[in-house]
């Protein structure tokens, strides 16, 4: 059996007398999509902040590519491989799309730029660029201002950004957030193209997508994972259905 | 609407053009004038580099001007004493020459800068603001009280320093040369922001979370740019210093990071010109209002207000019909 790529042990958090994550030990497999799925405020951007290195944890450990990454601040993480979308789009909206996937490209290539050199001119860095923003389909935006994108546009770009990192895993925080019925069927599509370059560990209150996309699915309540498994295990899981997706067994 | 280069090509021919008309019409205060502007604009475009690209709002650049003006008053009142400066464990002797003072000035503030930049930058916000603001006041009662130094009188330099090759006494060639080093540091500013590290900068500005997603950090961007541009002003000061051939501790005050910040907002933040203008704008200012009434900072404080609540990017942003370079 593979190793996992990305993987946490026993990962905690408290902010006070309030427990954010609870024990929480999740791993992500090649070519898969890990859905960690729950109701608002179980922890799951907790989780996500502790894995990509934005928040310490308390206690726990958190494991890329079989490295220790605990120790690591975001920026070494991404540069071990981890590659993060955010929930509100985290983008510089006075730049245009294409500096923004371009970010991307010199953050992946740090080393390889000049301090001096038009940034414009490296030609290695626009193919890396150019290459995510066509996988997305927002070569036709290169020009435009962030900030005069559509929001569908914006979490298109937000995958574009974390594509030119070319990651070994993703880590998406609700890439389907405040998308319409149609961008969802899109973004869905696209993700499940995406599972075959690097796994996904998907965090989407989409139950549609979750269910559409996911390999496995990890139920988070109050901090604690309370059941791992296939779609259809999650489905018929009792405790599930009473602590999240609402229905009296 | 005007396009942003032709307003850059416009300014720059300007600065040359009027010191050269006043040498024809001996008109020597005039030259002097703009050299004034000339020098406070290559210090705002130090400050440009951390605020206008990099979002760092400093209240204490006066601290580099400062320091770039004590660098050059020290070496040359050694010089002129023809006492030895003593460093403790070594005595150097003081110079006249502008471009060992200028090498000094820049890098003692660069070395400052960085030290500052490692204290501060972990702070944003109102609290950078007041961090920086203490170091510069901290520099300011420093000076005040150094009596080696002139103290609160400050320090006079009898002749100018010297440059090989001119005259820095023949007010032209010296700003000749202050020019020179204004469109050095507007070059130098220019390729910064067209690089990867400007881009990176700029984004670290807009949304530091994102920079550090991408692999970079987002606290040494910050600081490599705010030794720069510590560098920059710290020059300017020297330049200042020389100009006047006297340094004091107001050139540490708050008020003259202040008035930094204000050419920054006038001409417009981040743009490669913006500094220049609100300097050529703000030196303008004080001469002809100046000559109206004592109290030409009101006149100077209603124009920042209606520059801020209608012409959010200053002079170049209401020419240009762009609030921002990127918009």
């Amino acid at each position: 059996m593979s190793e996992p790529i990305l993987a946490t042990h026993g990962l905690q958090k408290s902010f006070g007398a309030l427990t954010a994550t609870d024990d929480v030990s999740i791993d992500l497999m090649p070519g898969e999509i890990h859905a960690i799925i729950g109701p608002n405020g179980a922890g799951k951007s907790t989780l996500i902040a502790q894995i990509s290195g934005s928040l310490p944890s308390d206690a726990g450990r958190v494991d890329l590519m079989g490295q220790d990454v605990t120790q690591l601040g975001t920026e070494a993480r991404a540069k071990a491989g981890l590659g993060r979308t955010f929930q509100i789009s985290a983008l510089a909206m006075e730049d245009t799309v294409f500096e923004n996937v371009l970010l991307g490209a010199v953050g992946a290539t740090s080393g390889a730029w000049s301090m001096f050199r038009a940034v414009t001119g490296n030609r290695m860095l626009k193919e890396r660029a150019m290459s995510a923003l066509e996988r997305v389909g927002l070569t036709e935006a290169g020009n435009t201002r962030c900030a005069d994108l559509s929001h569908g546009q914006r979490r298109q770009l937000e995958v574009a950004v974390a594509l030119t990192l070319a990651p070994k895993a993703f880590v998406m925080d609700e890439p389907m957030a405040g998308l319409g019925a149609e961008g969802s069927k899109t973004m869905t599509g696209f993700l499940d193209g995406l599972r075959a370059e690097a796994p996904i560990l998907l965090v989407e209150h989409d139950m549609d997508a979750v269910f559409a996309l996911a390999d496995r699915i990890s139920v988070l309540v109050y901090g604690r994972i309370i059941a791992t498994g296939s779609v259809e295990d999650i489905r018929a899981s009792r405790e599930v259905r009473e602590a999240y997706l609402g229905e009296s067994a | 609407m005007i396009a942003e280069r032709y307003i850059n090509g416009a300014v720059l021919l300007g600065l040359i053009a009027l010191p050269l008309l006043a040498l024809t019409a001996d008109e020597i205060f005039t030259i002097t004038l703009t050299t004034r502007a000339v020098i406070l604009a290559l210090a705002a475009v130090g400050l440009n580099i951390a605020l206008g690209i990099g979002g760092m709002v400093s209240f204490g650049h006066a601290a580099f001007f400062g320091i770039g003006g004590y660098a050059m008053g020290i070496l040359a009142f050694h010089a002129q004493t023809f006492t030895p400066l003593d460093l403790g464990a070594v005595e150097i002797g003081g110079t006249k020459s502008m471009p060992v003072i200028w090498l000094v000035a820049t890098l003692i503030s660069a070395l400052v800068a960085w030290v500052i930049g490692l204290l501060s930058l972990r702070t944003t916000g109102v609290y950078f603001i007041m961090i920086t603001l203490a170091f510069g006041q901290m520099f300011y009662y420093f000076a005040i009280s150094w009596g080696t130094y002139g103290g609160e009188d400050g320090l006079s330099i009898y002749v100018r320093n010297g440059f090989p090759g001119l005259n820095t006494l023949v007010p032209i060639q010296f700003f000749a040369l202050c020019f020179t080093a204004l469109c050095g540091a507007l070059i130098l500013q220019w390729r910064l922001r067209a690089s990867a590290f400007g881009l990176a900068l700029n984004a670290v500005r807009q949304t530091p979370q994102r920079v550090e997603t991408v692999g970079l950090n987002p606290m040494r961007l910050k600081l490599v740019a705010f030794v720069i541009s510590g560098a920059i002003t710290g020059l300017a000061g020297a330049l200042f210093a020389d100009l006047n051939r006297f340094v004091s501790p107001t050139m540490f005050s708050w008020q003259l990071s202040g008035e930094l910040i204000i050419l920054i907002i006038i001409g417009g933040v981040g743009r490669l010109m913006g500094p220049v203008i609100g300097a050529a704008i703000f030196v303008a200012l004080e001469h002809w209002l100046g000559g109206l009434t004592d109290y030409w900072h009101v006149w100077l404080g209603t124009i920042l207000l209606l520059i801020v609540l209608f012409g959010r990017g200053g002079v170049i942003g209401l020419l240009t019909g762009k609030e921002g370079p990127h918009v």
